[in-house]
């Protein structure tokens, strides 16, 4: 049997149980995905305009800005984890996968903190004249 | 990865007869990667532009707009549904139902048919509404 630690586990039973995650985060996030931007197609198709004035104050409402947010970190982790899989079976060479996970970690991670603070800005200043 | 050219490829694309699982398959991979790249950059664009003020909104209006930006527009709704249709078949198939052949085939089929219905319709309300 294992020592309790993870490499223990993999040793005493042939898994550290952790094996799935990817798969489930997937799941999770796809759930997340499929009921905020269905939210965001209705929302914005029910928008009297699609103009300035009408999209900032749209957004700096609490009830809007917050679950925008939810969608930027679900959408971007999704993304991060679908893209993941598509490298991981067409970049083979060793450098160039290490090279283009590096570049999806930062594009995920920039698109997010993008997002987040765009909506933050939104909500927290308003309309700009 | 490294190959001996001595041993065998399993049979790939060019060699199986296409099919609607194949096709459905291939295409969730597709829009997942269109949407996380063109669809994400377009969604965060929006919203800085809205951050940074009338003027930076206004230069994304004018582009999103234009004949090409209602062609990218378009096609990222399409890619959508297809990708939240096949993806709410890989939801079924992950119960472990819907492997039989025939019905594979035909979730695959309505899949792809309803994305096409659904951004034909969401188009429609928005062309209706607009002009």
């Amino acid at each position: 049997m294992g020592n309790g630690t993870g490499i223990g586990r993999v040793r005493g039973l042939g898994s550290a149980r952790h094996g799935a995650h990817h798969w489930l985060a997937q799941r999770y996030t796809a759930v997340g995905n499929l009921l905020l931007v269905l939210w965001l197609i209705f929302s914005l198709l029910s928008l009297p305009g699609l103009d300035y004035d009408s999209v900032v104050l749209w957004i700096a409402n609490p009830l809007v800005a917050v679950p925008m947010m939810l969608m930027i970190v679900s959408i971007f982790w999704h993304l991060r984890l679908g893209m993941q899989v598509m490298l991981e079976d067409y970049v083979h060479d060793k450098g160039l996968a290490f090279f283009s996970m590096l570049l999806l970690n930062f594009y995920a991670f920039g698109g997010a903190a993008a997002g987040v603070f765009a909506i933050a800005k939104i909500a927290f200043t308003g309309v700009v004249e | 990865m490294a190959r001996s050219n001595s041993r065998p490829l399993s049979p790939h694309l060019t060699i199986w007869k296409w099919g609607p699982a194949m096709a459905i398959s291939i295409l969730h991979r597709v829009t997942g990667n269109g949407l996380a790249t063109v669809g994400a950059l377009g969604l965060v664009w929006w919203l800085m532009a809205a951050a940074t003020g009338p003027e930076a909104y206004a230069t994304f209006m004018k582009c999103a707009t234009s004949p090409f930006g209602y062609l990218v527009m378009i096609g990222i709704t399409w890619a959508f549904f297809q990708h939240l249709f096949s993806g709410l078949r890989h939801f079924v198939l992950d119960m472990g139902a819907g492997y039989e052949l025939n019905t594979n085939k035909s979730w695959s089929i309505a899949a792809m048919v309803a994305s096409v219905l659904v951004t034909g319709l969401v188009w429609l309300y928005i062309f209706g509404k607009a002009f």
